[in-house]
């Protein structure tokens, strides 16, 4: 498990250096191959978004350059970049990488973006051949805890933009918004926002009231609604069940009276005001009456931010869940770590038995099927006997720190041959093979 | 034999009850799953406690034990159909309480008191005891439907933060499940008085409109009715109709306790 990764995110550096560092789509194939040429680098990839630029590698001796390949790449001085770097290796870059892909180490916590360009970065990596087994598993598996984190907890179920949550409320009032009326008053841009999100979650018509009666015509067209006049807002404005106002207006334009006066018409169906004016274009006695909601800018902002607030303390939650993610892939990476080991001392004593077998055979002469059987089954299950517990000890000493010592003991005892790194496929593949023997 | 059935349901709707109370603090989908399949389980028995009773021969439908079992059940029913219609189990933050306290009082013993006296139109008696036990149903349903409004019209108007992450339904949702009990429950009711009525007639002679039973019957019939009056034509929600179910719910637990102590309906001539 020799993971390094190195990068820079929203927290470690300001937007200017960010930028400097961004990698554009089309050049990232080219730098995941530049790396893996970089000495030391054995697979590569790259994660460049708005918010990190990132670089995830496997090395051949967990100690490669990595600030050295930065400078070169963006052509930067040391002390221009170094300051803003974090560098995470082994079990803390496995760390890393989980909490990226499952949104922890996002600006807004929980996003659901950022799953979706380390999937890409990964596809690009993998396309050059940059990822190979290492990092495949690493990213597999950070996508497994990604999606176990977004399950079990909530740390992205509350949406964070004013329009959002103003759609979340009115579907706290009316369940679906299918058929629910829209009023805008006072074309502006925030309000027109919120009725493309109110539209977009099926409301069905708009009613539009500007005092610029073009405007209100302009607005309307947008959504296939209908342009009011303003003298008429109060003797229309009940019709419709989500109210969303931003005029100009010095004070408030809906009052205690026109609320009683909507309520009676409306036989008291809920109304829901979204009052997004400086000052407030809705009474706050407006509030009082029972079945008219009234929600204002700050009472919104409250919202959204009590979401994001919310995500964070879900976000413990899956913090928890990541570390044992972690251990749990430490243990696994560590098993595999042995396997290649096992598989050549397996590779060693069959080579042995075979050419025992072969010298033998001249000596004892023609054989019958029943004693080669025999012969064949009486070596291997001496070989199994041996081997029995030199494995038991290597699978064993696996999960613990010790392994590389063991390892190393027990390819000098055999003299085994360090297989090459385009072997590691096939030698996952083995492993099953390994376990089922044992 | 229904006895042990019953405890068994009871059993059942315990863990119902818990999450009744649960569900008042925190949101659990687990817990909410958990709980519907233990009542569905406790359905199961209890229909089986039922159906013993009605086999078993006697006329003991009329206790006044077997009939809070009924009622338990009935409003059971009524809880599912609303889950297989909204998927929510917020109704049951009312209905687990009121299932397991009926259900509880029936399983406790057997109904000593018992309708002794010579009823002549056993089909109107039935009839007087399944339309009026669906009306009494509804209408804790519609009570529960009441509350949570009021909950929910609190949580959104108060702007807390947690407001937004709340088990229960859509503010209208909920309007809904309560205004279909009402209408649904209404017709049950009249026509469950209606029947109780002519069994009365033929049994005693006479209507006796002083007795408590009846006396509160009616009362809880004409609120039933100012109730759906309210709603149909100048449309009643949250505070005013909460009230007004509430006092039909009182009217309707004190016409229920009237059967201790009405000479008419105390189901012993």
């Amino acid at each position: 498990m020799r993971f390094q990764l190195i990068g820079v995110n929203h927290k470690s550096a300001p937007l200017e250096v960010r930028e400097r560092l961004a990698i554009p789509e089309s050049r990232l194939p080219d730098t995941c191959r530049d790396l893996t040429a970089y000495p030391g680098i054995e697979e590569a990839m790259v994660i460049s978004t708005c918010n990190r630029v990132e670089v995830v590698t496997h090395t051949a001796n967990g100690h490669a350059d990595l600030r050295g390949f930065l400078h070169e790449h963006f052509h930067l001085k040391p002390e221009e970049l170094d300051p803003h770097l974090y560098e995470f290796r082994e079990k803390d870059a496995v760390r890393h990488v989980f909490r990226v892909a499952s949104s922890l180490d996002s600006m807004v916590v929980g996003e659901a973006q950022i799953l979706g360009q380390v999937k890409e970065a990964y596809a690009t990596a993998r396309a050059v051949g940059a990822v190979r087994g290492q990092l495949d598993q690493l990213f597999s598996r950070a996508f497994a805890v990604a999606k176990r984190v977004r399950t079990e907890t909530a740390v992205g179920s509350s949406s964070v933009s004013i329009a959002s949550v103003a759609v979340e409320l009115a579907k706290k009032i009316f369940g679906s918004l299918h058929g629910k009326n829209v009023f805008i008053v006072g074309a502006g841009k925030m309000s027109e926002l919120a009725a493309r999100h109110l539209m977009a979650h099926g409301c069905a018509s708009i009613f539009v009231a500007n005092r610029t009666y073009e405007r209100a015509i302009g607005l309307a067209q947008k959504f296939n609604g209908q342009a009011i006049k303003f003298e008429d807002l109060y003797a229309t404005c009940d019709r419709a069940d989500i109210v969303i106002t931003s005029t100009g207006a010095p004070h408030a334009i809906f009052r205690r009276e026109h609320g009683e006066q909507f309520l009676a018409r409306r036989k008291n169906r809920p109304m829901f005001f979204i009052d997004i004016a400086v000052p407030r274009d809705v009474s706050p006695d407006m509030a009082k009456l029972d079945g008219i909601f009234t929600y204002d800018i700050d009472d919104l902002q409250q919202a959204v931010t009590s979401h994001v607030a919310d995500r964070r303390k879900e976000a413990e939650h899956a913090e928890a869940i990541i570390a044992s993610e972690v251990e749990k892939f430490e243990a696994r990476a560590a098993t595999l770590d042995v396997v290649p080991t096992i598989v050549s001392l397996q590779d060693h004593l069959e080579t042995i038995r075979q050419a025992e077998i072969d010298r033998v055979r001249g000596r004892l002469g023609q054989m019958t099927p029943e004693q080669e059987i025999a012969v064949e089954a009486l070596t291997r299950g001496i070989i199994n006997k041996v081997m029995h517990t030199p494995i038991t000890t290597l699978k064993s000493a696996a999960k613990e720190s010790e392994a590389t010592t063991v390892v190393d003991v027990v390819r000098r005892l055999f003299n085994l041959q360090v297989k090459g790194k385009d072997d590691q496929a096939e030698l996952a593949a083995k492993k099953d093979e390994v376990g089922t023997r044992q | 034999m229904s006895l042990l059935w019953l405890r068994f349901a009871l059993g059942c709707y315990f863990i119902g009850l818990v999450y009744a109370f649960v569900a008042l603090r925190r949101t659990s989908d687990l817990f909410a799953r958990i709980a519907l399949h233990a009542a569905s389980l406790g359905m199961v028995f209890h229909f089986v406690s039922l159906v013993e009773v009605f086999l078993s021969g006697q006329f003991v439908w009329a206790s006044v034990h077997n009939g809070e079992s009924l009622l338990a059940f009935i409003s059971m029913t009524f809880f599912m159909v609303i889950y297989a219609i909204y998927q929510t189990t917020s109704p049951g933050v009312v209905v687990f309480p009121v299932v397991f306290f009926l259900t509880f009082v029936a399983a406790v013993d057997q109904q000593p008191v018992l309708l002794t006296a010579f009823v002549q139109r056993r089909g109107w008696l039935i009839a007087h005891i399944i339309l009026i036990f669906t009306g009494y149903a509804a209408l804790v349903l519609s009570f529960g439907a009441s509350l949570l409004y009021l909950l929910q019209e609190r949580r959104l108007k108060s702007k807390k933060p947690t407001s937004l992450i709340s088990f229960l339904p859509a503010l209208e949702v909920i309007d809904q499940i309560g205004y279909r009990s009402l209408l649904l429950g209404f017709p049950f009711m009249t026509l469950g008085l209606l029947t109780g009525s002519v069994v009365a007639l033929t049994t005693y002679g006479r209507v006796n409109f002083l007795d408590p039973k009846i006396l509160l019957s009616v009362l809880m019939w004409a609120v039933y009715m100012i109730m759906v009056f309210t709603r149909w034509n100048s449309g009643w929600r949250g505070r005013r109709a909460a009230i007004l179910a509430s006092f039909a719910f009182v009217a309707a637990l004190a016409a229920w306790a009237a059967n201790y102590f009405s000479t008419i309906h105390r189901f012993a001539s």
